[in-house]
């Protein structure tokens, strides 16, 4: 047990692990006895749920960032504010904190979850440059910061909901909250498909073909 | 399972694969009192609690009592220009509720109160055998897997970060005030947090291992 690369797996080992509570059983199982989850050494439809989550992910985040994500009537006067608008709009109203928020929450980790899922699906088919460990460590980040892209939606509710003042003041949520909410839901289900054993099972077949190209050699 | 267990089968209950990465340790001592995570990636595979179980029950006993009151009453208020408006926890789940947006309303509904009540009551019928030592429920396994199928999409906490953000963009157009429900709510959140960091997965899954008799002391 000295490196990452000379750690035994329960797939070395002819077993099958549940990755729902770790208890270990014979390769030929195929639900787990003790949690009654289906087992899979490695889980072979894990990249291609991987992709179509993603694609979905993706095409509904378009029109979220197009479509206004909520109407603002002041006192008769009705302005729509699209996610990038309302930031701006925040900025010139000095709160560049929550501008801030706003842009990183919305559109930061929502761009950055994309590339990553996609950075990571890559690297289980071709050699990456980043070790397993960066690579697993990604992963773990974008499980879990995805769910906070759903912050915007949220402050979209409360904020309708509570400013419901008759003329003086009301907010209505536009059809971008709705595309938003599902861009953000099938990111996570994308990044929940991902079999993170494949990140370590790529460095290892890695490691083995340097090995015997290195006996080969000598 | 529930036939005599062959050397081979006990032997792999001594066994833990890492479930993020497939790595494969044996558990040596069954006091485990210490921490154990994945050398090479990390993740947390068994973090035993002093009496953990007792402490996961009074948390979940206290959520359900304040999501109950963080229903019922204000969670937070408007005023300007003298008029005033006051929206409850589930006003703000249904503000969605013209045409295709109703399933936003479900979906916040379901988040913000439904997701995390039905993780709470999950955990007591899984728990609460365990700790009184008595048989586990004939369903907890289902009940504990479904409870942890859920986790990520209970986000309580986020909700309650959304309130400070929507209190700042709102500040000048109208003055908000929190209601009692808002401080109830946050009190939640905390106690979800501090639950879930309190609760060791392995240790549940073993004391639900069908032939095991419960021997996990520090669950109770």
């Amino acid at each position: 047990m000295s490196g990452p690369y000379d750690m035994v797996t329960a797939r070395d080992m002819g077993l099958v692990a549940c990755r729902r509570c770790a208890r270990v059983w014979q390769m030929d199982q195929e639900v787990c006895g003790r949690c009654g989850a289906a087992l899979a050494s490695r889980d072979h439809t894990s990249l291609s749920r991987v992709w179509a989550w993603l694609v979905m992910g993706i095409s509904f985040y378009i029109p979220a960032n197009i479509y206004p994500m909520l109407s603002t009537t002041v006192l008769l006067r009705s302005t729509e504010d699209t996610i990038i608008g309302g930031a701006i709009e925040l900025i010139h109203h000095d709160s560049v904190g929550i501008a801030i928020i706003i842009l990183v929450a919305s559109v930061l980790i929502p761009v950055a979850k994309f590339v990553a899922i996609a950075y990571l699906a890559l690297s289980i088919r071709r050699s990456s440059d980043l070790s397993a460990q960066s690579r697993h460590r990604l992963y773990e980040l974008v499980e879990y910061i995805g769910r906070w892209s759903m912050i915007d939606v949220f402050v979209v509710a409360i904020l309708s909901s509570l400013v419901q003042l008759n003329v003086a003041a009301s907010i209505n949520p536009g059809v971008a909250s709705l595309s938003f909410a599902l861009s953000v839901i099938f990111t996570m289900l994308s990044a929940q498909a991902f079999d993170s054993r494949m990140i370590w099972d790529n460095i290892k077949s890695a490691k083995q073909n340097r090995d015997t190209a290195e006996t080969i050699a000598s | 399972m529930s036939s005599a267990s062959s050397p081979l089968t006990s032997d792999l209950t001594a066994l833990i694969a890492c479930p993020q990465c497939d790595a494969i340790y044996r558990v040596r001592d069954l006091d485990h009192t210490v921490e154990a995570r994945c050398t090479r990636c990390h993740t947390e595979l068994i973090a035993p609690r002093l009496k953990a179980g007792m402490v996961i029950i009074m948390l979940s006993l206290t959520t359900l009592i304040l999501v109950f009151g963080a229903l019922w009453f204000p969670f937070l208020e408007i005023t300007r220009a003298g008029l005033s408006n006051s929206a409850t926890l589930i006003d703000a789940a249904l503000a969605f509720s013209s045409g295709p947006l109703m399933f936003l309303s479900l979906a916040v509904l379901a988040m913000i109160v439904l997701i995390p009540l039905a993780r709470v009551l999950l955990t007591l019928y899984v728990l609460v055998p365990v700790v009184f030592d008595r048989p586990p429920r004939s369903r907890a396994a289902q009940a504990f897997r479904l409870s942890e199928d859920l986790r990520p999409w209970s986000m309580a906490e986020i909700f309650a970060i959304g309130c400070a953000v929507s209190l700042v963009k709102v500040a000048d157009l109208a003055r908000i005030e929190f209601g009692p429900a808002f401080w109830m709510f946050s009190a939640v959140v905390i106690i979800i947090l501090i639950q879930d960091s309190y609760l060791c997965r392995w240790s549940v899954w073993a004391s639900l291992e069908p032939e095991n008799e419960p021997k996990n002391e520090q669950e109770r």
